[in-house]
């Protein structure tokens, strides 16, 4: 497929609906491209993008402060510059758009796209920009940490936060309801029984069944994005990977990215392998532990034992070299922290042969367990149809039919040098995710001798130039969950002025929503396993 | 059998009712301590049931601002009732005194009676989670109750008795004729047991995730003593329901007369006995998954068709033969 092949039928098509379109300059956030809309252009010009099938990949607010302005705008005072992505075929487009921080109103995306509900909320609540005809009003990221009409992304905003007092409880949260004869209401959480994250669940259920499921997030917003104003990149590559923190190692990646984007910065080649074997081993150790979760969310306790100890074996090996079990604050800019001795070489060598060795019988029985069968099969359907409508990558789109991979779509090095092979199945339900997970692993593993193999020589690391000051940086890196997306905008003295990271999470949560339509209440627990969303990856 | 009511049979009784609550929580120790060598894990001592019960004892019993009094009460009379219907089977002597003023229909009752103070705790203070246990609890025992019946009667006719001593005298005395009807009532009573005590593949007692829970989401609620009592009471279910498939099916060793050795032989022939019993549970536990909430009527109806099928034998072919 030829690179930008839909770029000029888009083109061609807002100019039919005589939306005014500039191209920007293409190096600032390589590898997309980069489109100016007007801002009562900003709706319509999503509307056409869904008509046309693009994927929607995020939204964000970017306060401008009030700092030098580009030149052609007629905005007066301070401006909040918002952008969202689009993709197809592994081709990236900005749209981007100004609106005065006096008047910020812009037209939502959410009516075409679904999957971006909760961004443009999110951006609402943080930075204030208000999306008309969005179908749902009501906050999302805020609870009662600040007032309504407080936005902490703008520039008035302290970064240390208004009060140090305790936060009130988010009770009056208008969630939707359904009435009916029979039909009760089970919330769960925010906080649950096994050591994970928190988020609530509010149900609407009839018997057994499911009628509705409403996610309230959140929980655990820790201010990422404002925390980020003012850090060295040393420092956000440290912020980035705690967003999430099973993720770490790719969103350090992404952060990497974006800033040696905006710097111009090429890391070295030996630096780029080392951070695909780091990323790949999180893939990997991820991916265990999920499919160990997922047996035991129905009561298959064996397969969840095996996988436990094959991830913590492996943890272990990612401590000894690597100097953590989640291998964070490996990555640094320009490169990593960590070499790769001749010994390392060869006890990973040694692991990789071990687990491949492990896995095949374990796989084997979880593949083909009848018990095990019975219940995941045909539970949590996600259709492909959702699946797209809402955007999802990752696992939960491989599943559903959406073979998109980062890696392979839109190489970044080192996965322009080794072939990625990216695992679909179409049934779209736990099983699935399952067997896309299995088939992740093999191929990541094969995938880590590939990177051995061709270890170049040299340095792993390159002093990191100072970026311009308005340098802006895209970082798109195929994590254990699906696409993240980094966007960094950089202030004076190489300072970080803005940080966006966005999880493939934000998407799979609402999947979670949909495919539990038709399940009974005690599948749940298993069918959020298999998606898996991240929740400090949203919250932010 | 009047004779056996005797002050020294009642004493022994009482023991027995004694080693029930003592013993239960090692069968549990041991089952737990088996799963986790099949799943290649060292596994907690087979004491730590009786550290954990402790542990609870031991520690504040806080209880929710909307519990009625039924809160409080329904763990004594969840572990009175079990345990009252433990002294009702016999564990180590077939001449027990319980088993005469007690049947196996009153076994039935008092486990039901159990089971409904139970559900009722599990409502009363009004989280979803209670409720759902509950509600799921009712269903589960709704079709394993008559399947359990079916199963006894099945071996009440044989011994022209419902009491369980007769049960297993009689069984004892047929020189081990193997009857077709004792190996449906086996299956039945035995898929039965499995989803009256809980375990996998109806029901998993190690799981933290509250919307699977049937037997646990009852218990949520619960803290200190009163789960503590709660535990124990579960824990006696489950060597009830062990001590009544080894003895009735597997009957060989039990005393028949109330001497020191036989006595000393039949406690050494439970003890082996639950032990294999408990090894199986561990395996099927180990290779099966819990199945589908909806699919336990499946397997209830199945244990019902055994039970059935074991009276129809009975009639059919062991009767006047």
């Amino acid at each position: 497929m030829s690179r930008f092949d839909w770029l000029s039928e888009y083109l061609a098509r807002l100019e039919d609906d005589h939306l005014i379109a500039r191209h920007g300059d293409n190096r600032a956030l390589a590898p997309a491209h980069r489109l100016e809309l007007d801002a009562e252009d900003w709706g319509p010009a999503g509307r056409i993008a869904a008509a046309m099938g693009l994927r929607h990949a995020g939204v964000w607010a970017d306060p401008l402060g009030p700092g030098p302005m580009e030149s052609d705008t007629e905005i007066e005072g301070p401006a909040i510059r918002v952008q969202a992505c689009l993709e197809q075929g592994g081709d990236y487009l900005i749209l981007q758009t100004l609106v005065s921080q006096a008047r910020p109103v812009l037209g939502s995306h959410t009516p075409a796209y679904p999957g971006v509900d909760r961004l443009e909320r999110h951006a609402q609540d943080l930075t204030g920009v208000r999306f008309l005809r969005h179908p749902d009003e009501r906050r999302w990221t805020r609870h009662q940490a600040w007032s309504a009409d407080d936005y902490p992304l703008r520039a008035d905003f302290p970064i240390e936060g208004r009060s140090a007092g305790r936060t009130p409880a988010d009770v009056d949260y208008p969630f939707t309801r359904i009435q009916g004869s029979g039909v009760y209401e089970i919330p769960v959480g925010p906080v649950h029984a096994g050591i994970i994250e928190p988020g609530h669940f509010r149900f609407q259920a009839a018997g057994e069944d499911v009628l509705r499921l409403e996610e309230r997030l959140g929980y655990v917003h820790r201010g990422i994005e404002k925390i980020a104003v003012g850090r060295d990149p040393q420092g956000l590559i440290r912020l980035a990977g705690r967003v999430s923190g099973d993720s770490t190692v790719a969103y350090a990646w992404a952060a990497a990215q974006a800033m040696e984007r905006a710097a111009g910065c090429a890391p070295p080649p030996r630096a780029t392998s080392l951070r695909a074997l780091l990323a790949e081993r999180e893939r990997i150790a991820n991916h265990l532990g999920d499919i160990g979760a997922i047996c035991n969310d129905v009561g298959f306790a064996f397969a969840h034992v095996q996988c436990a100890r094959l991830r913590e074996q492996w943890q272990r090996r990612s401590a000894a070299l690597f100097g953590h079990r989640l291998m964070m604050d490996t990555l640094v800019p320009g490169g990593v922290a960590y070499g790769l001795s001749e010994t390392g070489f060869r006890e990973l060598r040694l692991d990789h042969a071990a687990l491949h060795k492990t896995i095949e019988p374990l796989f084997d029985v979880i593949d083909d367990h009848p018990s095990l069968d019975d219940r995941l099969i045909g539970t949590g359907i996600l259709a492909q149809a959702d699946a797209r409508a809402l955007g999802c990558t990752g696992y939960v789109g491989k599943a559903s039919g959406l073979d998109f991979d980062v890696r392979r779509d839109s190489p970044y090095a080192p996965y322009d040098q080794v072939r990625v092979e990216v695992p679909e199945e179409t049934a779209g339900d736990v099983a699935a995710r399952v067997r896309v997970r299995m088939k992740e692993v093999r191929a990541s593993l094969w995938m880590l001798d590939r990177l051995l193999d061709a270890l170049p020589e040299g340095e792993i690391a390159v002093p990191f130039p100072r970026p311009e000051e308005g340098a802006m940086g895209l970082g798109l890196i195929e994590g254990w969950r699906g696409e993240i997306l980094c966007f960094v905008r950089f202030a004076e003295e190489g300072r970080i002025a803005r940080y966006f990271p966005r999880d493939p999470s934000w998407f799979t949560w609402p999947a979670l929503e949909r495919l539990i339509h038709g399940n009974i209440v005690p599948d749940f627990p298993v069918c959020n396993k298999s998606v898996n969303g991240s929740y400090a990856g949203v919250d932010l | 059998m009047a004779d056996i009511l005797t002050p020294s049979a009642w004493l022994l009784a009482l023991l027995q009712a004694l080693l029930f609550p003592a013993l239960a929580p090692l069968l549990v120790g041991w089952v737990r301590k088996v799963k986790a060598r099949l799943q290649n894990r060292r596994g907690a001592s087979v004491f730590q049931p009786y550290r954990e019960l402790r542990k609870l004892l031991f520690k504040e019993a806080r209880v929710a601002h909307t519990a009625s009094p039924l809160f409080r009460a329904a763990p004594s009379v969840v572990f009175v009732a079990t345990w009252l219907a433990a002294a009702t089977v016999p564990l180590l002597t077939i001449d027990l005194p319980t088993a005469v003023v007690a049947d196996i229909i009153v076994l039935v009752g008092l486990l039901a009676l159990a089971r409904v103070f139970l559900a009722l705790a599990g409502m009363d203070v009004g989280t979803a989670f209670g409720g759902m246990g509950a509600s799921r609890e009712m269903m589960i025992s709704a079709l394993a109750e008559p399947a359990m019946l079916m199963a006894v009667f099945t071996l009440a006719m044989t011994a022209h008795s419902t009491n369980l001593g007769s049960v297993i005298a009689h069984h004892l005395g047929d020189a081990f004729v193997l009857r077709p009807s004792y190996l449906f009532a086996f299956a039945g009573l035995t898929l039965v047991a499995l989803a009256e005590t809980g375990r996998i593949p109806v029901d998993n007692p190690t799981t933290h995730l509250e919307l699977t829970m049937v037997h646990e989401a009852m218990v949520l609620e619960y803290s200190g003593r009163h789960l503590a009592l709660m535990e124990l009471a579960a824990q006696i279910k489950l060597l009830l329901y062990g001590v009544l498939v080894a003895n009735i099916f597997f009957p060989w060793g039990i005393a028949t007369d109330p001497t020191p050795v036989s006595l000393a032989i039949g406690f050494g022939a439970i003890l082996l006995k639950l032990a294999l019993l408990g090894a199986a549970l561990a395996v099927a536990e180990t290779v099966l998954a819990k199945m589908r909430l909806f699919r336990v009527p499946a397997f209830l109806n199945l244990a019902l068709l055994l039970s059935l099928l074991g009276l129809l034998s009975h009639v059919i072919l062991e009767v006047g033969a």
